[in-house]
């Protein structure tokens, strides 16, 4: 069973129309792993989130969750995997225990197990002394925090998470993060998405850099860093024709550079040795700089 | 914080799990016991107002229709328009605000929760408020004097029956609602026609033989015609059986299209 990936997604197609949302993706997710979907808007993050619940189904393709194969098993995917969305579906009408216990009951926790259940759950959210305020009275932090409790009442082996500090303020965000990596430590397997660099750096052990529905590249974030882009980074800042030259000569040196409002990142500048243009600051390279060579394009 | 798995979950998995739709009904419930003064307070008023409108208006006109006293007779269809507008519109509205507005439905289905479990949970929860309002009308008519039969214990069960039906239909037109300003057209087209050409404030055998058939095919004049057996004494066997599986088929039907519909409207 172990041998088993937490997710895997073969050759998968899914339009909406004449768009292609997710276009012949494949993808793999080993278990305890926290794995990052990393991309721009629309390059398909959710729509294969919802692919792997059964609430969207592919076109073509094969689409396995913890060795269930979707979308026929998601009835077993989604009792074994836990949902924290994007876009906030608390249940606006009911308390935060309620919320909590409606879904213990929906993920069928036996009688007996449902008020420790719900117990925990306000733990993992932090909102013990609020149990009995209306869902709707939270903040937009306690409400991701609940909405990541929810998705774990049952204590799924895999959790997705997609984009869960989007909208968040960065103090909230660095909460998040934690509650994210202790949930990885405990040996749930987390997929999330996110189109913040530092969040997948951060968090991740794995990312796959997503763009027009396809995976560009994969792997542990130093790894592909290294890969793609070297081990450092120069950036020179200048006038619009020195920058020109500065591309034209590091170019010419068989480098590659990306141009971002008034500076001119050269990459694998570790290769460079004391040419005299080459100055300005140097820093270690990013996933931004990995998708930006990849992709031609700018994330945000 | 600790987040390990202590819980096992179970390992059988039905098509159609009746613990979901239990959770489903559970779910309304917690909300009801917050809510529950307006919706008594209206199907107490609802009816009043019925009562002295038509009752007394046109009761003074028309002294008896169909062996019963006026006020009887539209006592009873008072009891079933309640049924209708308490199943119908939360099955139309809920249905609505909860996919498009909401997004409650895409948080339910993330669990291992089918679009079938879903829609028969609440169609049956609004069959289960549907009866509350079918019993305050029952107490209004009594307390305006209505005499009423050992049958009226049958009441609830008549409300839930056709209430889950409704509720069901409410939430088909619901999947296919894509603004508010739908619900005109449907206010229009369906349930105007479906209160008045029931039974409920005249009988059916005055109208043309045509808008007599589409009576006929009205699941609220089987309603209020079980209703009215129930309450002063059915006529017969095989009448009262005939409306049973009138209804029956009806819910079927309304379950079965509101799924295929919701489900379309909710899975990508
Ligand atoms: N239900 C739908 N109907 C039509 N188009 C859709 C639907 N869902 C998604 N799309 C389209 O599919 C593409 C991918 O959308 P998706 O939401 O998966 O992107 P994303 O990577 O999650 O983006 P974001 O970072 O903005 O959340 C977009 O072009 C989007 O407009
Ligand atoms: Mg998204």
């Amino acid at each position: 069973m172990s041998s088993v990936p937490a997710v895997r997604l073969r050759d998968v197609v899914k339009r909406f129309g004449a768009l292609t949302a997710v276009d012949h993706l494949d993808l793999e997710v080993p278990r305890g792993v926290c794995f990052g979907l990393l991309g721009p808007n629309g390059a398909g993050k959710s729509t294969t989130m919802r692919l792997l619940t059964g609430q969207a189904v592919a076109d073509s393709g094969h689409v396995e969750v913890l060795g269930h194969e979707l979308p026929g098993a998601s009835r077993e995917a989604r009792s074994v995997s836990g949902v924290v969305p994007q876009v906030d579906n608390l249940d606006a009408e009911l308390t935060v225990a309620e919320n909590l216990e409606v879904f213990a009951r929906l993920q069928r926790i036996p009688r007996a197990e449902r008020d420790a259940a719900v117990r925990r759950g306000l733990e993992v959210a932090r909102l013990v002394d609020r149990a009995d305020t209306p869902a709707a009275a939270l903040s937009g932090g306690m409400r991701r925090r609940l909405l990541i409790a929810r998705g774990l009442i049952h204590g799924p082996q895999l959790v997705l998470l997609d984009e869960p500090t989007v909208g968040l303020d960065p103090q909230i965000r660095q909460q998040l993060w934690s509650t994210i990596a202790e949930i990885r430590s405990s040996g749930v397997t987390v997929l999330m998405s996110t189109h913040y660099i530092e969040e997948a750096e951060r968090l991740c052990d794995e990312v796959a850099i997503m763009h027009a529905g396809r995976v560009v590249a994969s792997g542990p974030p130093r790894d592909l860093i290294t890969r793609s882009v070297g081990r450092e980074v120069l950036e020179v800042a200048g006038t619009p024709t020195a920058l020109a030259d500065i591309e034209a000569a590091a170019n010419a040196g068989g480098l590659r550079t990306r141009r971002s409002g008034t500076t001119v990142a050269v990459l694998d500048a570790e290769r460079l040795d004391g040419q005299d243009w080459a100055q300005g600051d140097r820093r270690a390279p990013t996933l931004e700089d990995v998708f930006v060579v990849l992709t031609g394009e700018e994330m945000a | 914080m600790s987040v390990a798995v202590t819980s096992t979950p179970p390992v059988t998995h039905r098509r159609f799990e009746p613990a979901i739709v239990g959770a489903i009904v559970y779910r309304e419930w917690r909300v009801f016991r917050r809510v529950w003064f307006s919706t008594a307070f209206g199907s107490i008023v609802e009816p009043i107002v019925f009562f002295i409108g038509f009752g007394f208006g046109f009761g003074a006109l028309i002294s008896e229709v169909a062996g019963l006293s006026y006020f009887e007779f539209m006592a009873t269809g008072t009891i079933a328009i309640g049924i209708l507008f308490s199943a119908l519109f939360p099955g139309l509205i809920n249905g609505y605000t909860r996919r498009a507005e909401k997004h409650l439905y895409d948080g339910q289905l993330a669990a291992p929760v089918s679009v079938a479990e879903l829609v028969a949970g609440e169609s049956l929860w609004n069959g289960l408020r549907v009866a509350v309002v079918a019993v305050v009308t029952l107490f209004v008519a009594l307390a305006f004097g209505v005499r009423m039969g050992p049958g009226v214990v049958l009441v609830p069960a008549i409300a839930v029956f056709t209430g889950f039906g409704l509720s069901a239909t409410g939430a088909a037109f619901a999947a296919k609602l894509r603004s508010w300003h739908g619900v005109d057209i449907i206010i229009g087209a369906v349930v105007a026609p479906m209160l008045v050409v029931a039974g409920t404030f005249f009988p059916l055998d005055g109208l043309p033989r045509w808008a007599e058939l589409v009576g006929r095919a009205n699941p609220l004049y089987h309603c209020v015609e079980l209703l009215r057996g129930a309450v002063f004494g059915f006529t017969g066997f095989g009448q009262t059986m005939l409306h049973v599986a009138a209804l029956s088929v009806f819910n079927l039907l309304a379950w079965l299209v509101a799924v295929r519909l919701v489900r379309r409207a909710l899975i990508d």
